[in-house]
């Protein structure tokens, strides 16, 4: 199996490149690979591209940002939830279950109630986001007598449920007309919107959390271990977890900020990964990035070409994930 | 190696034992016996630095454990505990690779010496060719093999094992019992908490006997399991029998009812 690991990841890289120049071909002003290809290189060596302003605009200005966010997006939440899973030893967890998306909707449903800029409806987002999970964080760790593991998503799913009325409530009292659409739309996630300061900001933020998930990719399969054992082991698991909880909050509240809440990925994807290379988190969670990625920028693509009218990505990833899941579920043996 | 110094132990809330004071030294074998909830494993999770000491001191080479990062523990206790079955597909060696962690840097992954060290352990207990099965699908008795190989792949000075031959067959108790001679052969002392006093005989050469938190008796097998001191602990009539070549058997006495 060691020696299966390189090709996987060659192959998987591959396939993304090949989507990635797929997807840049599609839609109303196909640019091809050839253009592409001219136009990466005559930016990376200052030359003027010699294509039409026309290709150039939709490469830099609107699919390329939206292709990127897809590829960024994809790769984060599918690192969140591999990470959740592992941590939480549980493989129904996804990176919203100490409730960063939820917090995150409040925060950019609020925004929009309060009629904020774009700008900051993303901050809000954000700061919705890091906020709850560091509310849920509290608690749980001052819960004591309980499992810790236990206490920390029982505490996510009660502060996320409190967070959902919150967002409920908002929306009974938004304007229905301008509002309420508007935060629909939000709350249905997509990337048609995306432009290229939304990922100037969130990128790095994103980078930032997947950076120590990778750099601590394989001392995280300790976590999945009983923690006395773990502790045995010699790892200080308090301290990892905190570390893999808030890289793992910020990837996805970042993600959250660009792109609205689309579901199903983070739960989805480790389980797709971890049938090709199984639970070793140092094999899983580049594997699960690459196949996340891949993911997002078929189902964006389709999102923006199959009808004439945009559809939500979160619509389309339930109508993949729903029987994926229930086919993984009849396959699957006792153990994940 | 190990020093045990008046030694109070239990949860945050509640102590559970108090004034338990032994030493162990290289090679050396000491079973603790007791009945369930007596604190056995309440006194391993203390020793192993899990939980914290309520009074007195627990020494690892000469120095205080509370002193002691986790990896410093890590590369001289190996801990062992109750077989379990996992909560994802690990392979036997992914398992037993973990137990390399403390000799490896926060960002790095288990290297070829690490793979070798573990190919060793496993094949030194006899489980070379579960290597590459997945961990969740093995027996229990194979389980708690691995389990063992992932403590050794530490390579500690002492192996602290909890209830090692709980809920393994006969055959795979005897095979358990052979090993921990064998590694206290190779100069690895052993701490392990047993039910069975038999096992004592077989393969200690120090018993102690731990009854609501305390320390009843400790010395050799011989000495202090006797049928007086098992009835104290279990509330149960015992016989202890010669069984040839210096060794000891226990067998309860029914009292009809």
């Amino acid at each position: 199996m060691r020696t299966a690991r390189v090709p996987i990841y060659l192959l998987a890289a591959a396939v993304l490149a090949a989507l990635t120049v797929l997807a840049f071909s599609l839609g109303r002003y196909p640019v091809s690979a050839d253009e592409l290809a001219r136009l990466v290189f005559a930016k990376l060596a200052g030359t003027a591209t010699g294509l039409s302003p026309n290709v150039e605009s939709v490469v830099l200005e609107i699919r390329g940002p939206r292709i990127l966010a897809a590829l960024l997006v994809g790769a984060s939440l599918a690192a969140a939830g591999t990470a959740y899973q592992g941590m939480f030893r549980n493989p129904l967890v996804s990176p919203d279950i100490l409730g960063v998306s939820t917090g995150a909707a409040l925060g950019a449903v609020l925004a929009i109630f309060l009629s904020l800029n774009v700008f900051m409806i993303q901050a809000l987002a954000f700061a919705g986001g890091m906020g709850a999970v560091a509310l849920v964080y509290w608690i749980g760790s001052r819960l004591r007598g309980h499992d810790p593991l236990l206490s920390l998503v029982l505490t996510g799913v009660v502060i996320g449920t409190l967070i959902g009325a919150g967002i409920s409530l908002i929306k009974y009292l938004a304007d229905p007309y301008d509002q309420l659409p508007a935060i629909t739309f939000w709350l249905l996630g997509s990337l048609a919107t995306v432009a290229p300061h939304d990922l100037e900001v969130a990128a790095p933020l994103a980078l930032m959390g997947l950076a120590p998930m990778l750099l601590l990719r394989w001392r995280v399969n300790l976590l999945a271990l009983p923690d006395d054992e773990a502790r045995a082991l010699g790892v200080d698991t308090r301290r990892l977890r905190v570390v893999v909880v808030t890289a793992a909050t910020l990837v996805t509240a970042a993600s959250v900020a660009i792109s609205g809440i689309i579901g199903w990925i983070g739960l989805l994807v480790p389980h797709a990964a971890r049938l090709i290379v199984g639970p070793d988190f140092g094999r899983l969670l580049p594997l699960a990035m690459l196949i996340g990625a891949a993911f997002l920028l078929v189902v964006d693509t389709l999102c923006r070409t199959i009808a004439p009218m945009e559809v939500p990505p979160g619509v389309l990833t339930a109508l993949i994930g729903t029987p994926f899941f229930l086919w993984l579920f009849a396959v699957s043996r006792r153990s994940w | 190696m190990l020093e045990i110094d008046r030694l109070s132990f239990g949860f945050p809330a509640r102590t559970v034992g108090r004034d338990v004071s032994f030493s162990l030294t290289a090679g050396e074998v000491m079973c603790v016996l007791g009945p369930n909830g007596g604190g056995k494993t309440t006194l391993f999770r203390t020793l192993l630095g899990l939980l914290p000491a309520h009074g007195g001191e627990v020494r690892l080479d000469g120095r205080r454990l509370d002193q002691l990062g986790r990896a410093d523990v890590a590369r001289r206790i190996g801990y062992v505990p109750q077989a379990h079955a996992g909560y994802f597909a690990f392979t036997v060696r992914q398992m037993v690779l973990m137990g390399r962690t403390a000799h490896l840097d926060a960002f790095a992954a288990p290297a070829r010496r690490d793979h070798a060290i573990a190919e060793r352990v496993l094949d030194s207990l006899g489980i070379g060719h579960l290597t590459d099965k997945v961990f969740t699908e093995i027996s229990g008795g194979e389980r708690q093999l691995a389990l063992i190989a992932r403590a050794l792949a530490q390579e500690p000075a002492l192996l602290v094992m909890d209830e090692p031959t709980a809920s393994l067959d006969f055959g795979n108790q005897v095979r358990v019992l052979e090993r921990i001679r064998a590694l206290a052969q190779h100069g690895i002392a052993v701490l392990f908490a047993t039910h069975d006093p038999d096992h004592a005989f077989l393969c200690a050469q120090r018993a102690l006997l731990l009854a609501e938190g305390r320390m009843l008796e400790t010395g050799s097998p011989a000495e202090v399991i006797r049928p007086d001191t098992l009835e104290r602990m279990y509330h149960v009539s015992v016989r202890v029998m010669p069984a040839g070549e210096g060794l000891h058997t226990c067998l309860p006495v029914l009292t009809p009812s």
